[in-house]
């Protein structure tokens, strides 16, 4: 039953399944590095689902170069202007967690947020 | 169209105009800047409101040349503009009462930086406000977190690096499900705008016999789990402590009482406005924000209760406030929602009162935060003990206060809710009255049990300006006005809601 359905969407289904493998690592895994690329993968998984929706079968691009005007002929421009957006919100983001991570590296010489924890407490002891 | 139109679209751009010329200045003409923007900023929003509030019914400022349902808009009403210039109003209290350790905390040659994050962060607090495009909505969403997190990091200690981090891991779950939640809403419903989705939302709950579809509710929770997050809800609530224990105080004193609540306000307007209060009490997304409200006003107290610095404990007392707010959301009647839009301001002032009051006692006490050492720190500032049981017991929720009325409202709201809602937040509101009166007269007994005093602490104690002072009185006076003349602004709340509709 689920078979017509998953084959329909399999695009959105991808993204749900990178959605969350993303999310995960962003949220479970120690590495700082791993983390920001858990969080690139559930970024990029959304955008794949925007741009997978915003697809319309045998559609063009909403650029006139033919002198067509119908509107049936080209897809709707608004999801890929979503993605180009949220890819630039994106960037910053990685960007700023990864000025982090260096600083944090430099600091404490370790890409275990863990083991940053604990050689923080034990420099507060000192 | 009035001059009084441009005002709200103004101030998000004078912000960001304002940031933009900071960058080659000097530390002490960016402060000149932003203390600027922001009164001018206070002064916009105040005068939108008179301006709302006499032609009684918000107005819609397109901006760019398309009009709804393809451009992008701000939408300005009671609410809005009463938050918005509260908002500033406090953003311009803590930097002033935060302004000297600013200037010890932050590297010189950043202290520029520092401003255009403030300014960053106050245009994105307004955009998110005003906005009435989901897509805007969380773009700002972002560079609130983006600017947050600077001023978290600014103090390049090793604590506050690593708070950082923690806040921005947190924060970019809670986005990335807002993100997904908003594609998938405009997969739904085909807008962005908030009336149209708001529309599309109706046409497919007339089809469904009533009620919203799962897809749809899948949606809504997702939007509302990633804005929970954000806003540090119970369970994730664990970057709070190190993230406003160890950031220099204005940052504190911001984060906490503006950054975490603007996120809540979007997601108070997205409930009102895309999806309305009928569909959302109909689904049971209300039921799950009640219950994380009232375990986050226990487990938040007993935080505050078990920590050993006094920062650490007020920012303790954030997640239990944060659970109240939930809880007044979760109660789903319109009274819940005035009374939790009531507790947004009481926090704001409250918490920003009591970060720099508690900052002034540590100064007096060798900078150490720790409760063994603030012993007798009132009588070594007689002002700022004075200011931080002033917000102490506004949070216990003493007769006077803001702190009361927020209770009261939360009471009496949930007399109108059902049997099982109503004594769930009865009891609890009494119980973490009781937890929040153990640690904040514990605190405030503390600071007033005298101690032979060394001298060395002695001469510390004149060193705060008279600016500083002067704010923290303005936020004593917030205070008071919040709980002896409560009948206005929550009148305010309710006809801005009602706009809302």
């Amino acid at each position: 039953m689920i078979g017509p359905y998953l084959f329909a969407n399999l695009e959105e289904a991808c993204a749900m399944i990178l959605f969350g493998i993303g999310f995960t690592t962003l949220l479970l895994h120690k590495n700082l590095i791993k983390k920001i690329i858990g969080l690139n993968i559930m970024d990029t998984a959304v955008y794949l689902f925007l741009a997978a929706m915003g697809y319309i079968d045998g559609r063009v691009a909403p650029i006139v170069v033919n002198g067509i005007t119908d509107m049936d002929h080209y897809i709707n421009p608004i999801p890929s202007g979503l993605v180009l957006t949220g890819i630039v919100v994106s960037v910053s983001t990685t960007a700023l967690m990864l000025a982090l991570t260096i600083r944090l590296y430099q600091k404490y010489h370790s890409l275990d947020l863990d083991e940053i924890l604990m050689r923080m407490q034990r420099e507060e002891l000192k | 169209m009035s001059f009084v139109h441009n005002f709200p679209g103004f101030s998000i751009v004078l912000c960001m105009v304002a940031g933009i010329i900071s960058t080659p200045m000097k530390g002490k003409h960016a402060k000149r800047v932003t203390m600027a923007v922001v009164s001018l900023v206070f002064l916009a929003s105040l005068a939108s409101l008179g301006y709302v509030l006499s032609n009684g019914e918000p107005f819609i400022y397109t901006m760019g040349k398309f009009p709804a349902p393809w451009g992008n808009e701000i939408r300005v009403g009671v609410l809005e503009t009463l938050l918005a210039s509260f908002f500033s109003l406090i953003m311009l209290l803590s930097l002033v009462g935060g302004m000297d350790h600013v200037f010890k905390d932050v590297k010189e040659e950043k202290i520029n930086l520092y401003f255009i994050l403030v300014d960053l962060l106050l245009s994105s607090l307004l955009a998110i406000i005003y906005t009435n495009d989901l897509f805007t909505g969380y773009v700002f969403v972002e560079i609130n977190t983006i600017a947050a997190c600077g001023m978290i990091m600014i103090r390049e200690r090793g604590r506050s690096l690593i708070a950082a981090i923690r806040y921005m891991i947190m924060s970019s779950i809670g986005s990335g499900l807002l993100l997904l939640g908003l594609a998938m809403l405009y997969g739904i419903t085909g807008q962005l705008l908030m009336q149209p989705a708001h529309q599309a939302l109706v046409a497919i709950r007339e089809m469904n016999g009533g009620a919203l579809n799962v897809p749809c509710l899948i949606t809504i929770s997702v939007i509302t789990v990633g804005l929970a997050i954000k806003s540090g809800l119970y369970p994730f609530h664990s970057w709070m402590p190190d993230a406003y224990g160890y950031s220099t105080i204005s940052s504190s004193s911001i984060l906490s009482s503006l950054v975490s609540k603007s996120y809540i306000v979007f997601l108070i307007k997205f409930f009102y406005r895309v999806v309305d209060m009928k569909g959302i009490s109909d689904s049971r997304i209300l039921n799950i924000l009640f219950v994380l409200g009232l375990v986050g006003m226990i487990m938040g107290s007993v935080g505050a209760i078990r920590a050993t610095g006094i920062y650490r404990m007020i920012a303790f007392s954030s997640i239990a406030q944060i659970g109240y707010v939930y809880m007044g959301i979760g109660l789903g009647t319109d009274l819940g929602m005035v009374a939790a839009v009531f507790h947004i301001l009481t926090h704001a002032s409250t918490k920003s009162l009591l970060f720099l009051s508690a900052k002034g006692l540590t100064d007096a006490s060798r900078n150490q935060r720790r409760f063994h050492y603030l012993q007798g720190a009132a009588f070594r500032t007689p002002f700022y003990g004075i200011a931080f049981l002033i917000g102490s017991l506004s949070m216990v929720g003493i007769p006077m206060l803001a702190g009361f009325i927020s209770k009261i409202l939360f009471a009496s709201a949930s007399l109108d809710a059902d049997a099982g809602r109503a004594i769930s937040t009865l009891v609890v509101l009494a119980i973490s009255t009781i937890l929040n009166a153990v640690y904040f007269l514990h605190t405030v007994i503390r600071i007033y049990t005298p101690v032979n005093i060394p001298e060395e602490v002695k001469d510390e104690k004149n060193s705060s300006p008279f600016s500083a002072k002067v704010a923290l009185f303005v936020l004593i006076l917030i205070n008071f006005g919040l709980g002896l003349f409560s009948q206005p602004i929550t009148d305010l709340i309710q006809i801005g809601l009602g706009m809302f509709g």
